[in-house]
Formats: C-alpha cells, structure tokens, sequence
C-alpha cells in the first residue's frame, strides 16, 4: 500500500491524503539537502559568534556587578560621611550652648560687681560731699558774724 | 577425545569493540530519521545538526543501558523529543534573544519539493499545499506537532509514538485528530 492510499485511508479525505503527502516529500526533500550541504564553516561561524556573544554576556555582567557594587559601596561611604558630620555638627552645638551657659553666671557676677562699684561711689561721694562743701558752709556762716562786727 | 569447539569467553575490549560496531550501525541507519524528525519540528538546519549530535552522544553515553524494549529508533525518537524539549525550555528563558532566531520561514521550508515529473502547475499547487500544511504545524502545541510529524513524516505507527513521546495511545489519537482538523481547516480555508 502507498504512502497516498494509507493516508487516504486514514484520513477518508484525498485533499487532506494529498496535502500530507507532498508535506512529507518537501521535508524529505528538505532534509536530504540540509545533510548533503558543506557546513563546516558555517559551524565554526557560528561557534565564533557564540563565543562572542557568550564573551559579551560575561563583560556585561561584571560591567553591572561592578556598577552594582561601587554603588553600594558609595551609598555607605555617603551615609558614613553624613553620619560624621552630624555628629560633628552636634558636638560643635552642644559645646557652644555649654560655653553659653558658663558665661551667662560670669556676666551676670560681673554686672552685679558693676552695680556694688557705682552705689559705692555713689555713697562715697554723696558723704564726701557735705563735708568737702563744709569749709565754704563754715566761711559763709563766718563771714555774716565777721560782717556784723566791722560795719 | 574429541576436538570440540570450545567458545571462548569474550573480553571486555572484544566486548566493547563490539558494542562500538552495533552503535556505528545504530547511528548510519537512524541518523537522517532523527535529523529529519528535528529539522521539521525546529526548522533551523544548524540547530537540527546540533541537537542531532547531542542525540546520538547521549544514546552513545547510555547505549549499554538500553535493555531493547523498544527499538533503537524509538528509543533514540525520545531522546530527541526530550533534547528538544529543553531546547524550548531553555529558549524561554532566554527572552532577550529573539525566538527561532535562525529558523526558516514558511515560505522557505515551502521551497523544498521533490523533482518529480510533474507540471508547473502541479509543482506550484503542491508547494501551495506545503505552505498550508506548515502554516497549520506552526499553530500546532508542541506535543501536537511532535505526534503529528512522528506519524506523517517519520510514519511511526501509533504504539511507537506513544512510547517515544511518553503517552498513552489514546492520547496520542486525540492529538492526531485535533492536528488533522487544524490541517484540514487550513486546507479547506484558503479554497
């Protein structure tokens, strides 16, 4: 029985039988040119070309694993660098506040001191006063007695 | 005493030699089935060639297993059904190369016909044909096209496909049936 009859009988369509058959003819066909052709250079090309692209796959990835890691890497010295200068930042703060509060007692002695001087100076003198205008006090209660006797 | 023939034990080297001989022959008779069977299924010459050769290394690696429950061919069908296999499963992996980058297209694979002595209206009716036959394989799912080119290209008989591709026979008939009517509808649609 042919190849056309089997089919035929198989499918009960002689379109379909005939379709199948010229399908298998053109594989066939198909097939004996594929293993008859010269194909050594065609497999070295494309031995090459796969070792390019395997080659280009490899730089690729250690391009974005590198890229990758000196990100990484960037971000931590960024945060680390960050995290120094505040706390710098903060240290610097905390001393001037402290250097504030010390001096805040000092000024406030110093303007105590300031204000004892004055009411001193202003107590000597208002003492000092009286008696150092005492002798012109004493000369004018002299001079209407002195006045009294001669005129 | 009588000079019996004594049969002497054969060497392992003997024994491999041997084994060596049946798996060359193995390998010339079977050779263009399995090329045929994957060119079809792949249509990508290079990567028929390829899957070919690492066909017949497996079935060589593992020839002193096979026990001969099925035949050779059969045997050596599943082997390439199942390279093919992860031929497609690795290939969807790989989803920045380009599917069937070095395959054929249809048109192409329409090209090939027998020179037979036959008008130039027929040769191009049958190409038409061929075309249509291929356009319906290629919306085919992979187990479909595999049973449908194991039984009208290879002419397996039903038992041996179903061995080959690791299904029952009436799954194998269901297949069949739902390619044939892809087929036909093909057919019938570009009358």
């Amino acid at each position: 029985m042919s190849l056309k009859e089997k089919l035929g009988e198989e499918t009960r369509d002689p379109l379909l039988a005939e379709a199948l058959g010229h399908f298998k003819a053109s594989v066939d066909a198909w097939s004996a040119g594929a293993m008859s052709r010269p194909r050594k250079s065609v497999a070295a090309a494309r031995r090459g070309a796969t070792a390019w692209r395997t080659a280009g796959g490899w730089a690729l990835g250690l391009v974005l694993a590198a890229g990758s890691v000196a990100g990484v890497l960037y971000e931590r010295h960024h945060r680390q660098e960050s995290a120094r200068m505040a706390a710098i930042k903060g240290v610097a703060e905390k001393a001037a506040q402290e250097r504030a509060m010390a001096k805040e007692p000092a000024a406030l002695g110093a303007a105590i001191k300031d204000e004892d001087l004055l009411a001193t100076v202003d107590n000597d003198i208002s003492r000092a006063v009286p008696a150092a205008m005492e002798p012109l006090a004493q000369m004018m209660y002299e001079k209407p007695a002195e006045n009294n006797g001669t005129e | 005493m009588a000079a019996g023939t004594a049969v002497k034990p054969m060497t392992a080297e003997a024994a491999e030699e041997v084994a060596a001989q049946e798996f060359a022959g193995v390998v010339a008779s079977h050779r263009p089935q399995i090329f045929r069977f994957l060119l079809a299924s792949l249509r990508d010459v290079d990567l028929a060639e390829t899957l070919t050769q690492e066909c017949f290394l497996k079935a060589h690696r593992n020839w002193k297993n096979f026990r001969g429950d099925s035949t050779a061919m059969t045997w050596l069908m599943r082997i390439a059904i199942n390279l093919q296999k992860d031929h497609w499963r690795n290939r969807r992996m790989q989803f920045w190369r380009h599917t069937r980058a070095n395959a054929v297209d249809l048109d192409e694979a329409s090209d090939w016909l027998q020179s037979g002595e036959r008008t130039a209206e027929q040769q191009m009716l049958a190409r038409e044909q061929v075309a249509q036959v291929w356009k319906a394989v290629d919306s085919l799912s992979e187990r479909q096209r595999t049973v449908f080119l194991l039984r009208y290209v290879e002419e397996r008989e039903l038992k041996d496909i179903a061995q080959a591709a690791g299904l029952s026979e009436g799954t194998v008939k269901a297949h069949l049936s739902r390619a044939l009517a892809r087929v036909r509808a093909e057919l019938r649609g570009s009358r």
